[in-house]
């Protein structure tokens, strides 16, 4: 063995030759961007106050992100925030006290995600179908139930998004304190490095004794719980609730957890890239809105970003072990 | 005496300045979503109008109708400081909370072609281009003189909770219901094509298909009316099935020179954005009033008046087009 | 006995099935259904779909996915459009050239992404996915075209027929198809998307070029996109950016799941897709006619494709069993 096949690589070059790295300069890159498009644009009131309207599917971006290493994916997670915020609106409209009417808006997040479970681990089809059909199913119930109108919240429900505590939005703290605690679930735990084997290798890890049905089980009621959670919180933000609450969130999540260097396939991701990724799209959604950039030219910078993001990470996945 | 010679050109030299530098308004409007040729017209009024007086104006819309993807834009605007925010709404209430933000803020909120039912308090006054209240009646009146005052109707609609829509369509329904001269006129169902060509043809299809004796279908929405046109002239059956409604006459030219539409109506959108600009100017530097009754001069318009619920409209009537002017406008 | 358990194991046999049932059903609640109306109606929903479907199933059975043929779709379409906009004294069928090139050139680029750069074509197409409409709304400055620039003579082909009344665009889509089964059954290069979709390991060590094929399948499938591009032109009589496309995706690849082709690449057939793509279509024509309200057409979509994916796992284990003589493994 000589000397050069033994040499350790340098505990910088490890450290940051990881896709959050890129992430992190895309996310530098970004501000820099917007600052030059539009004077208006560096004001962290200002962004700060724009990360709510994204801060829900941030944290069940942050939920997506564990399923997506589990090897799974779930795209109903939108449709679930509509149908729980809409089940939820139409009990306390009826009548229904508060505190019964959130704790039906979780359960039915919760079944909701139970459902999506079963159908991949016990009758073992194919995630993306599965999540693909119910995410139809569910948007189309929310629309049953509450048809075309809007059903109000009371007004002390409301604007759970202008609460400031230690100056920022309290929505956009819980995504910071969400993205710790599941940072340190997933990097620390050993429910969390169970995760990251199952993903790599399902067979092998169910023969090492790893109980794979009952943590991916878990990880689809989590994503479950976290969709009713924001959905309710985006009903608070927006003062009503219609069946069309969250459309298109999934593409966003999944955006989120892509830019942040998770890998589509399983086995490899991070909760502080996907942390990122979210900061990543909001500054740049925003920064070209303040410029009154057209959608034309917002939806093209965002189909560049998603493809230089991924030749990166792609890159970086290639050169290194993990 | 040099130095009030030199205070005084300072003095003057500062006032200059002050002129020169003196903010100009800044007026944003709003649509509904890109790529939509309708607020093409209404930009181009808000844009000559702004070229006249001296204001600066841009256009921005989200990339799709829903309720909610304004809301980010509205918060741009708010942050960029403008004076004005002219708005189609894509929705009665969910706009609510980010419009008052802008109004704390003292930037003045229109709607510009349709209003916040049920919750005007939340916008300054709004601009529409006839009373709305008329629609319904009027265009109950253009089926029914296309088909004889008898026999069964249908509403194409766009997406079920567009609040101008709404309000037409109960217009339409009281008209048939306390107007003896539509009492052999039966409206035989209502139903939604979202504004995509697709839904609305399968819906007119479907129509078609489920009343045989379908004799005049009202299509309030430029692409409901285009897509309805397109099946009747595809079947060849225009003698039969008389479509109408709300439609640009770019889009319907082709379908009233070769018959298949009668005639339809609409208005000019390019008014309601040359109003728009007049009116917010007006209020700004305080030549104008926002008070019910109050009335106001605007260049090519004539006297406008501020209505109920400070509501202000470009034209009295409905705009009918047929063959005979089919030709004589470019939008 | 026999006769089920052919019908349980062939996929081609349980769609037709579920399509016949449906149409019944319905019939029975408002027999204008099944009138040659109603059929000409349907046939008319789905020529789009169905050429997309060729291309997609192409694409799922190399296991890979093209969530971008929306985007292809409309940016060739508004591009055939401006050129009939701005150059109105051009031979029209020039058009189809210009849209399935546009389409080819668009796919190409996904699949070079896929290819050479070795990315997961999920993300890959769906970064293209905004990038096209991006580039759509740029190049029509965000303006629609309308119908008065679209050709009659184009316009008439989803109108005029040569024969019972079924117009030119139907039998177009389904030569389309039936183009489709003979390349994929009769020509090498078709069996070899189904032996790489299969093992993508084995494959190249049986001397079959991965990357040609990679490249010809999104290239086929970006070229398909952009036929359906103009023939939206066709159908609809007018493009516009935002709405041209939009969402086409989605109901392709439901289509082609429905019509067993798998997710995981190496199985499906053409006649499959193509009663997938008559199913959806005889529910999109049925659901307006029976008054079910706009608001819960969604729901039943997804309840449809969850019936398809139940029914597809039955017939695989019905497979799975009757072939290896036990249990499933679990």
């Amino acid at each position: 063995m000589s000397a050069r096949e033994t040499a350790v690589r340098p505990a910088w070059k490890i450290a940051l030759y990881r896709p959050e790295t890129m992430t992190f300069m895309l996310l530098v890159l970004a501000m820099f961007g917007a600052s030059a498009l539009s004077p208006y644009f560096l004001d962290i009131a200002y962004i700060l106050d724009s990360f709510t309207l994204s801060a829900e599917f941030a944290m069940v971006a942050l939920v997506l992100t564990m399923v997506i290493i589990c090897g799974e994916i779930d795209l109903s997670p939108a449709s679930n925030m509509a149908l729980s915020a809409c089940l939820f609106a139409w009990a306390q409209s009826s009548g229904i006290p508060m505190p019964i009417a959130i704790g039906i808006g979780l359960c039915a997040g919760v079944v909701m995600g139970l459902i999506n479970g079963l159908m991949v681990i016990t009758l073992q089809l194919p995630s993306i179908i599965v999540t693909i059909g119910t995410l139809t199913l569910y948007r189309g119930l929310a629309q049953v139930i509450a048809g075309d109108k809007s059903i109000r919240v009371p007004d002390w429900f409301i604007g759970i998004n202008n609460w400031i505590v230690l100056g920022t939005p309290f929505t956009v703290l819980l995504f910071a304190a969400l993205s710790l605690a599941l940072g340190l679930v997933l990097g620390t735990t050993v429910f969390g490095r169970q995760i990251y084997l199952i993903g790599t290798n399902e067979i092998a890890a169910t023969h090492a004794g790893i109980r794979t049905k009952r943590i991916k089980m878990s990880l689809f009621v989590a994503m479950g719980l976290a969709s009713s959670i924001a959905g309710l919180l985006t009903a608070s933000r927006l003062g009503s609730v219609r069946y069309d609450l969250g459309l298109g969130g999934e593409l966003q999540m999944v955006l989120m957890a892509m830019l942040g260097g998770t890998y589509i396939f399983g086995g490899r991701g991070t909760i502080l890239g996907t942390f990122l990724a979210a900061w990543l799209l909001v500054v740049a959604s925003t920064g070209m809105t303040v410029a009154n950039l057209l959608p034309a030219v917002q939806l093209t910078v965002l189909g560049i970003l998603l493809i230089v993001s991924i030749i990166a990470t792609n890159f970086i996945y290639s050169r290194t072990q993990r | 005496m040099k130095k009030s010679i030199l205070t005084s050109l300072a003095l003057g030299v500062t006032f200059a300045a002050t002129m020169a530098f003196a903010e100009p308004i800044k007026i944003v409007y709003i649509g509904k979503n890109t790529g939509n040729p309708y607020f093409d017209s209404i930009t181009g009024g808000f844009q000559d109008a702004c070229a006249a007086n001296g204001c600066e104006f841009e256009f921005v819309a989200p990339a799709t109708a829903e309720a909610t993807s304004q809301i980010p834009i509205i918060e741009a605007q708010i942050q960029r400081g403008v004076n004005v925010i002219g708005i189609a709404p894509n929705s009665p209430d969910a706009l609510n909370q980010v419009l008052d933000d802008a109004r704390a803020k003292g930037i003045l909120v229109l709607t510009v072609n349709g209003d916040l039912t049920g919750n005007e308090s939340h916008r300054d006054a709004t601009i529409l281009p006839v009373n709305f209240d008329i629609v319904g009646r009027d265009q109950v009146e253009m089926v029914g003189s296309l088909i004889g005052y008898e026999g069964e109707i249908a509403i194409l609609s766009a997406t079920t909770e567009a609040p101008d829509q709404n309000k037409w369509i109960v217009g339409m329904n009281e008209t048939l219901k306390s107007d003896p001269k539509y009492a052999k006129m039966t409206l035989v169902a209502t139903v939604y094509g979202d504004d995509q060509p697709e839904k609305s043809t399968t819906e007119m299809e479907a129509l078609l298909a489920n009343f045989p004796n379908l004799k005049g279908v009202i299509a309030p929405t430029t692409v409901g009316i285009a897509a309805g046109a397109q099946v009747v002239q595809s079947r060849g059956i225009a003698e039969t099935v008389h479509v109408t409604g709300l439609g640009l006459p770019s889009e319907m030219r082709d379908f009233v020179k070769d018959g298949t539409v009668t005639a339809f109506q609409l208005w000019s959108p390019y008014n309601e954005g040359w109003l728009a600009v007049h009116f917010a100017l007006g209020l700004l530097d305080g030549s104008i009033k926002n008070e019910v009754g109050g009335t106001f001069e605007v260049p090519n318009l004539g006297t406008i008046t501020i209505n109920a619920n400070n509501s202000m409209n470009t034209q009295a009537e409905l705009t009918t087009f047929n063959a005979a002017n089919i030709d004589d406008f470019n939008f | 006995m026999n006769l089920l358990r052919t019908l349980l194991i062939r996929r081609e046999a349980g769609i037709f099935v579920m399509i016949v049932l449906f149409c019944l059903a319905v019939g029975v609640v408002k027999p204008q259904f099944l009138s040659l109306n109603s059929l000409r109606i349907i046939l008319l929903l789905v020529p789009l779909i169905l050429i997309g479907a060729m291309g997609q199933m192409l694409v799922l059975v190399a296991r890979h996915v093209d969530l971008s043929i929306g985007s292809i779709l409309g940016l060739s379409a508004m591009l055939t459009g401006m050129m009939f906009k701005f150059y109105p004294e051009i031979w029209w069928p020039l058009g189809f050239a210009l849209a399935i090139g546009t389409g080819t050139a668009l796919g190409l680029f996904n699949g070079v992404l896929v290819t050479y750069f070795r990315l997961p074509a999920i993300i890959v197409t769906l970064g293209t996915l905004n990038l096209y409409r991006g580039l759509t709304y740029i190049v029509s400055d965000a303006k629609q075209i309308d119908r008065q620039f679209v050709p009659s003579a184009l316009k008439s082909m989803s109108q005029t027929s040569p024969m019972f009344g079924i117009p030119w665009i139907i039998f177009m889509s389904l030569g389309i198809a039936a183009l489709t089964y003979v390349f994929v059954r009769h020509s090498q290069v078709g069996r070899q998307i189904f032996a790489l979709g299969s093992n993508p390991v084995a494959a190249p060590l049986r001397g079959i070029n991965a990357a040609r094929v990679t490249l010809l399948v999104f290239a086929l499938s970006g070229a398909l996109a952009g036929l359906a591009g103009i023939m939206y032109a066709s159908r609809w009589g007018f493009v516009n950016p935002s709405n041209t496309g939009n969402g086409f995706e989605f109901q392709v690849i439901a289509a082609v799941v429905i019509g067993g082709v798998s997710i995981n690449g190496g199985s499906g057939s053409v006649l499959g897709t193509v009663l997938g793509v008559l199913l959806l279509g005889c529910v999109a024509a049925a659901l307006p006619l029976l008054g079910i309200p706009g608001t819960t057409q969604s729901a039943i979509y997804g309840a449809v494709i969850l019936i398809a994916l139940l029914i597809d796992r039955s017939v695989r284990q019905q497979g799975i069993k009757s072939l290896t003589g036990r249990g499933v493994p679990a």
